[in-house]
C-alpha cells in the first residue's frame, strides 16, 4: 500500500513539476492497438488528464487496420489523429518523409540517456527521434524445464538451430499432443516472417545485397527454410500454417510445446499462474544462432508518434513524455504489479529490483534487447536496417508474398525450391518496380 | 414409405441442414463469447463449459457500446431513407417510362458495384478532408447511400416492374399527378418491396467495415469499428471479440427476425400471379 501511494505521489509530483500542462482543456484523439499493456495505459491515463485539464479520445483498432488508417491520414494530412501507436518498422520511414514530429526536445528531465540505445536507434533517422518507445521486445526460446529434465537435457545459454532440432525431436510425444518445434506457420510479415526473418539471418542469408538484389534462392535461404519446413513437419502441431503468435502463445500456455522461439514480451505472460499452464515449468534461453549470432534475435517497439499533421502538438508532446517516462514505468508496477511494467525500453526498469524479482526472465530479455543490433542484421553487409523486417515501404508486401510462398511449402502444396524461387521472382518484379537500386 | 412422404422428409432435412450450417457460424459466436479466453482456443474445441459473463463485463468497461450503438442506428437508417428517397423515382421513372438506354443505364449503375473500395479511398478521403466530412455521421450516410443505391434502384425497379401498368393508368385517367401517382398508388401496391429493399439496405450499412473503419475516428464510429478493437495481435482475444461481435449484431438479429415476416413477402413479392 505505502508503496502504491508513493508511486502515484511521485507520478502526481513528476508531472506537475514536469509543468505538463502547457495546454489546458484540449482533447487529443490517440490511436492504438488492442495489447495488455496498451489496455493498462488507457486504464491510467485519466491521472495524466486531471493533471493537464486535457482529454484523450481513444481509438482502439486491430493492428493491420490500425496502419492502413494511419497512413492514409498522415500521407493525405488529414489530421485525424494526434498521437499514433507505430512501430519500429515505421518509425524511421515515415521520419523520412517528413510525417511525424520529431521527439528529441521533451525536456533534459525525460532522461534520453535511460532508453537503450538499440530501442533509440531503431525509432530515428538521419540521428532524429521520431517515435519514443512505449515496450519493446526481442525473441528469445521459451523451453519446458521440467521436459527437459526428464529427458535429461541441458538447455546451453546459447544454442544453435541443430541443437534445438535434436531436442525437439527427444521432446516430440504426439500421442501425449506434445510437441518439439512450435513456431509461426500464418502467412504474413508480422507473423510466420517474423521468426523465418531472424532464422534466415542466423543461416547466414539476407534479403538483398548490396545492390538491393533479392537472395531468396541462396544457399542460406534455401537451408534455413528446408530445416524449417522439415522440423515443422516432424516436430510442430498439426495445422501449423494457421498458428501465429497468439495460437502458440496459448498451445504453450497450455503444455502443448517443449520449444517457442517467440517475443520476449510473452515472458510476462507465460510467467504469470492465472493465465498459463506452465508458469512455474517454463525457461527461457537466447534465440537460437547457427552459423553467425547477427540478426539472430528479432526487434521490435510499440511506440508513440505525433503526426506532423495534429495541430495539437505541445499538449500530445506532454502525453507521450508521461506515458513513455521512468515515472510512468513505475506507476504501472504500482499499480498493476512489476511484472506488467512496460519491458524493453528503458535500463532503469531493468536495474530496479523489484522488477528483477517480478520478472525473472528480465536479464534474458534486456540482453535480447540489447543486442538485437537492427544497423548489422546479417554475417553479410546489407543496404538496409531491420532484423525481422527491411525499413523500406515496399517490405509489407514482399514480406507478405514470401511468407505465402513459404507457408505453402509448409503445407506440402509446393516443394521449398519451387517456393524461393516463386518468392525471388515476385520480390525481383516489386523492387524493379518500385526503382530499386535506389 | 410413400415416395411423396419420403420427398418431404428428404426436403425437410435438407432445409434443417442448410439452415444449420448457416447459423453455425453465428452460434458458435455465441457459445465463444460466454467461454474463458483459453477455452475459446481449446484444440479440439470445447462443447460443455462453465459459461462467463466475464468477456461481456471486460468489454462493457472497455468501450462505450451504447455510443456506438446510436452512430450505426442512425447511419444505417439516414442512408437508407436517403437511397430510398433518391431511389423511388428514379425506379419509377425507369420502370414506366423506359427509355431506348435504360437497361444499359441500369447496367452500368451496378458495374459501379464491382470496382473495389480501396481503390477510391484515396480519392474520397481527400474529399472527406475537405469537405470536413471525415468521422462525420452525415460522411457516412452520404457514403453508404452511394454504395447501395444501384442495389436499392435495382431491386425497386424490379419491384415497380410487377406492378401492373393498367392501375397506373387508371388512377391517370382519374387525374392522378405524377406524385400522386407514386404516392397513392404505386408506394402501397409495392410495400413489401420496399420493406425488403429497405431492410437489405439497413443490413448492408449495419455491416459494413471497409469505410466505418477508414472514415471514422470516434465521434461517428459505428459497431463495426466497436468490434475492431477487439482484435489483438500479441494476446487472446477470441472470446472478447465475440462478445463484442454478439452484442454488436444482435439488434440487427432481433430488428430481421422481427421483420422477416415482411422480408419473404417483399422478396416473393410477384412472384406468383
Amino acid at each position: 500500500m505505502q508503496l502504491r501511494q508513493l508511486t502515484l505521489l511521485s507520478a502526481a509530483g513528476w508531472i506537475a513539476g514536469a509543468g505538463l500542462a502547457l495546454a489546458q482543456g484540449q482533447t487529443l484523439t490517440i490511436a492504438t492497438v488492442n495489447n495488455a499493456d496498451m489496455i493498462i495505459m488507457q486504464r491510467l491515463s485519466p491521472k495524466w488528464e486531471q493533471a493537464t485539464g486535457n482529454k484523450l479520445n481513444w481509438v482502439v483498432l486491430e493492428e493491420n487496420v490500425l496502419r492502413q488508417r494511419a497512413t492514409t491520414d498522415i500521407a493525405t494530412k488529414g489530421g485525424q489523429f494526434d498521437i499514433i501507436t507505430i512501430g519500429s518498422y515505421e518509425a524511421p520511414i515515415w521520419g523520412k518523409q517528413n510525417w511525424l514530429v520529431t521527439l528529441d526536445n521533451l525536456g533534459a528531465d525525460y532522461d534520453y540517456a535511460d532508453i537503450i540505445p538499440s530501442v533509440k536507434n531503431g525509432l530515428s533517422y538521419n540521428g532524429k527521434l521520431y517515435a519514443v518507445p512505449f515496450y519493446a521486445e526481442s525473441s528469445f526460446t521459451f523451453y519446458r524445464k521440467d521436459l527437459f529434465d526428464q529427458a535429461g537435457i541441458k538447455m546451453p545459454d546459447k544454442p544453435n538451430y541443430d541443437q534445438i532440432a535434436e531436442y525437439a525431436a527427444k521432446l516430440t510425444d504426439k500421442s501425449k499432443e506434445q510437441y518439439g518445434f512450435c513456431q509461426r506457420g500464418k502467412p504474413g510479415w508480422g507473423e510466420n516472417m517474423a521468426f523465418i526473418g531472424p532464422m534466415v539471418n542466423a543461416f547466414g542469408g539476407r534479403w538483398f545485397n548490396e545492390k538491393w538484389e533479392p537472395q531468396l534462392t541462396t544457399e542460406p535461404w534455401k537451408n534455413a527454410i528446408n530445416y524449417y519446413v522439415k522440423n515443422m513437419r516432424e516436430y510442430g502441431p498439426p495445422g501449423a500454417t494457421a498458428n501465429g503468435h497468439n495460437e502458440n502463445r496459448a498451445l504453450f500456455a497450455t503444455g502443448h510445446c517443449a520449444m517457442w522461439v517467440d517475443a520476449t514480451s510473452a515472458a510476462g505472460y507465460i510467467y504469470n499462474p492465472k493465465e498459463s499452464q506452465v508458469a512455474d515449468k517454463t525457461a527461457f534461453t537466447a534465440a537460437p544462432v547457427q552459423v553467425t549470432s547477427n540478426g539472430s534475435g528479432w526487434f521490435w517497439a510499440w511506440s508513440l508518434g505525433i503526426p506532423a499533421s495534429s495541430k495539437k502538438v505541445d499538449a500530445a508532446k506532454s502525453f507521450v513524455k508521461w506515458a513513455t517516462s521512468k515515472d510512468y514505468i513505475t506507476l504501472v508496477g504500482g499499480e498493476a504489479g512489476w511484472v506488467a511494467a512496460p519491458p524493453g525500453t528503458r535500463k532503469s526498469t531493468y536495474d530496479n529490483p523489484e522488477y528483477q524479482k517480478a520478472a525473472p526472465f528480465a536479464k534474458v530479455v534486456y540482453d535480447a534487447i540489447v543486442n538485437a543490433d537492427l544497423t548489422k542484421p546479417t554475417k553479410d553487409p546489407v543496404p538496409y536496417i531491420g532484423i525481422q523486417y527491411v525499413a523500406i515501404p515496399e517490405f509489407q508486401g514482399i514480406g507478405t508474398a514470401v511468407g505465402q510462398q513459404i507457408a505453402a511449402a509448409l503445407a506440402g502444396q509446393t516443394t521449398v525450391e519451387q517456393a524461393l524461387e516463386t518468392a525471388q521472382r515476385s520480390t525481383e518484379r516489386t523492387m524493379k518496380q518500385a526503382g530499386y537500386p535506389k | 414409405m410413400h415416395p411423396r412422404t419420403r420427398e418431404k422428409i428428404i426436403l425437410t432435412l435438407a432445409g434443417w441442414l442448410a439452415a444449420g450450417l448457416i447459423f453455425f457460424p453465428i452460434f458458435w459466436m455465441i457459445l465463444t463469447s460466454f467461454k474463458t479466453e483459453v477455452e475459446a482456443i481449446a484444440t479440439p474445441p470445447k462443447l460443455f463449459f462453465s459459461p462467463t459473463l466475464e468477456n461481456y463485463v471486460t468489454v462493457r468497461e472497455r468501450a462505450d457500446y451504447i455510443h456506438f450503438a446510436i452512430n450505426s442506428i442512425v447511419i444505417s437508417v439516414g442512408a437508407t431513407l436517403l437511397a430510398t428517397l433518391i431511389a423511388v423515382p428514379a425506379a419509377y421513372a425507369m420502370a414506366f417510362f423506359p427509355g431506348r438506354r435504360t437497361k444499359d443505364l441500369l447496367l452500368w449503375m451496378l458495374s459501379t458495384k464491382m470496382m473495389p473500395a480501396v481503390g477510391v479511398l484515396i480519392p474520397i478521403y481527400l474529399l472527406f478532408r475537405d469537405a470536413g466530412a471525415i468521422d462525420t455521421r452525415w460522411g457516412l450516410i452520404v457514403v453508404y447511400t452511394l454504395m447501395n443505391l444501384p442495389i436499392v434502384v435495382w431491386m425497386l425497379y424490379t419491384f415497380f416492374k410487377e406492378v401492373p401498368k393498367d392501375i397506373l393508368e387508371a388512377g391517370r385517367m382519374d387525374g392522378a399527378k405524377p406524385k400522386q401517382e407514386v404516392w397513392m398508388l404505386l408506394l402501397p401496391l409495392s410495400l413489401p418491396g420496399i420493406a425488403s429493399t429497405a431492410l437489405l439496405s439497413i443490413i448492408l450499412c449495419w455491416n459494413e467495415a471497409f469505410w466505418s473503419l477508414n472514415l471514422t475516428t470516434s465521434e461517428a464510429a459505428p459497431l463495426t469499428t466497436f468490434i475492431a478493437s477487439f482484435s489483438a495481435p500479441e494476446g487472446l482475444f477470441w472470446a472478447k471479440l465475440s462478445a463484442a461481435s454478439t452484442i454488436a449484431i444482435a439488434p440487427i438479429l432481433v430488428f430481421g427476425w422481427m421483420s422477416q415476416r415482411q422480408l419473404v413477402r417483399g422478396l416473393t413479392f410477384g412472384a406468383v400471379k
